[in-house]
């Protein structure tokens, strides 16, 4: 090789490297390590033991799992509308000249730079059924309070409550970007063939946003999937492991019940799904999401 | 004369920033009413406000240290990404060599693999390597990121090549075009990806839960999650140790609320 060529090949090195060699060393070993896991009987202590794909194999056949999925579609399920419709609203209402309008983005968007920790610990709060904020005013309004976190029907929608609040300024920030992205000589000329505003939004701003809305359901779906930190602060799972999710199913057989080998399968399922799931909506996003 | 439309549209802005910020509110007014008077719930005007529940929180955890644990791990994680990723983003948009697209590739992949993926075996490889419960294993998944070199790369391939062409013709090597010419350039990227570094460690909970033990070394979701008690909880401390942790966030986002926005805008219109 030329006295070039090796120059070439030291400078690629010298700014490939710093980043490969943490990637190597912190993502691609433990990933390959986790499958090899994945394909033994371990609790993290004694020797660990071949048993092939049946960690795989009882994992689907085993009803926890089945369950564990089923409170995280049901948590995507409650939280994606919410925060999409929640967060679309507030960019609608803020896409245009107003006092104050720099503040009222700010105190949306404040939620969002909060640590998830914090934010479950005050909605548990607010929540809380004896004394929190909410049912005192539930109370007041003579509506029903329900139990929250402390009762097995209502503790993932006291999640998907703090979730999608704690999100809507990181929905609302994305739609007001992409609010702002659309050609107002396009609304004109919809005004001037005289559309209504219900009708420009619903034929003009909405499939225009689609890019937006897109980006919003991939990463949100991606997001929710991986739904942990909130759920293990909130409800530990429970109560009667009525809100235990994914990850935190994961955590619990690997830390709890020092099941390593199946927790790693699980992981990988869950990734699986999380890949499928993209890979459907990639492939569908041409149906509907028009890019100017 | 305001028409309906106005009046409506005021009513649902306020009406939403109440429902963003009184929980804040609620969260500080709770800190500072006395233990005793929770139970019937707070109100609003608080009767004796007292800061115990602040004396109590920084008897139960050395929480100074524990902020500026975040802080600082926070900060080098964003250095350290904000460096190799501007590193490898200039290798990949500027230089050429076999297997380039192969090696982008690999870095995309690891991006597509969750923190619970990697949660079990990095804790086995931290034990192997001696280092769980120390700074270092905090800081060591996020010394780079794919998600950084991604976004930079489109920086660097976004800048004309005229310009580092007519700086190497005039005898400028690699480093002199990369410190000189490219990284001035590429602020608003680098912007965006160390706004994303600070946040997911600043915000990080799954792996300090995973790998740290010692009081001393715990970030602020991790030693906040530890307040809550087994059967009951004193709310007025939690409170206060959620009021110690929003603070510092709070005034970093005051002063770089602008660029924090724009930075997540930014990556939604890509």
């Amino acid at each position: 090789m030329s006295r070039r060529g090796w120059r070439n090949r030291g400078w690629v090195l010298f700014f490939l490297l710093p980043s490969a060699i943490p990637l190597v060393l912190f993502t691609a070993v433990p990933m390959v390590s986790s499958l090899w896991v994945s394909l033994h009987r371990w609790n993290l202590i004694s020797p660990m033991e071949w048993v092939g794909v049946d960690n795989y194999t009882h994992l689907l056949r085993d009803p926890a799992t089945r369950d564990v999925f089923a409170h995280t579609l049901l948590y995507c399920a409650g939280y994606l509308p919410l925060v999409f419709a929640g967060g679309l609203g507030l960019a609608l209402l803020l896409n245009q000249r107003m006092p104050g309008r720099a503040f009222f983005r700010a105190a949306y968007f404040l939620p969002v730079v909060t640590s998830w920790v914090v934010v479950a610990l005050v909605w548990k709060w607010l929540l809380n059924p004896n004394s929190g904020l909410v049912n005192s005013l539930l109370g007041a309004l003579g509506a029903p309070q329900p139990g929250w976190w402390t009762d097995p029907a209502w503790a993932l929608p006291a999640v998907i409550l703090a979730s999608a609040w704690k999100d809507l300024g990181f929905v609302m920030v994305i739609m007001l970007a992409g609010l702002q992205a659309i050609p107002q000589d396009v609304l004109e000329a919809a005004r001037t063939d005289g559309a209504g505003a219900w009708q420009r939004f619903w034929r003009v701003t909405l499939p225009l946003l689609s890019p937006s809305t897109f980006f919003v359901v991939v990463i949100s779906l991606i997001n929710g999937f991986q739904v942990f930190d909130q759920v293990y602060v909130m409800t530990g799972g429970g109560p009667s492991g009525s809100s235990q999710v994914v990850v935190g199913q994961i955590y619990d057989l690997t830390f709890r019940y020092g099941r390593a080998g199946e927790a790693s399968a699980l992981s990988w399922i869950l990734f699986a799904v999380i890949l499928l799931i993209t890979a459907v909506q990639v492939r569908g996003q041409r149906r509907w999401v028009h890019y100017a | 004369m305001p028409s309906l439309r106005t009046v409506l549209r005021w009513t649902a802005v306020v009406a939403g920033a109440a429902v963003m910020l009184v929980p804040f509110l609620w969260t500080v007014i709770t800190s500072i009413t006395p233990n005793g008077s929770l139970a019937g719930g707070p109100t609003l005007v608080v009767k004796d406000p007292t800061l115990a529940a602040y004396r109590e929180l920084l008897d139960a955890l050395p929480m100074w240290r524990i902020a500026l644990n975040s802080f600082w791990i926070a900060a080098a994680s964003t250095l350290f990404q904000l460096v190799t990723g501007s590193m490898a983003a200039y290798g990949f948009a500027r230089l050429a060599f076999r297997g380039k697209g192969l090696v982008f590739g690999l870095y995309l992949a690891t991006l597509m693999v969750p923190m619970q993926v990697l949660v079990v075996p990095l804790f086995i490889e931290m034990k192997t390597l001696n280092l769980q419960d120390t700074y270092l294993s905090l800081l060591a998944p996020s010394i780079a990121s794919a998600f950084g070199v991604f976004l930079l790369r489109q920086a660097v391939e976004s800048l004309p090549r005229d310009l580092d062409e007519a700086a190497t013709i005039d005898g400028a090597g690699h480093l002199r075009v990369f410190t000189t010419i490219v990284l001035p350039l590429i602020r608003p990227a680098l912007a965006t990806v160390a706004v994303f570094a600070f946040m997911g460690s600043w915000n990080s909970f799954l792996w300090p839960l995973v790998v740290i033990r010692s009081p001393e070394l715990m970030t602020l979701p991790l030693g906040l999650s530890t307040l809550q008690g087994q059967f009951t909880t004193d709310w007025d401390v939690v409170m206060a140790g959620s009021v110690f942790s929003i603070l510092p966030i709070a005034v970093v986002y005051l002063f770089a609320q602008r660029h924090i926005i724009a930075g997540i805008a930014h990556t939604g219109i890509k």
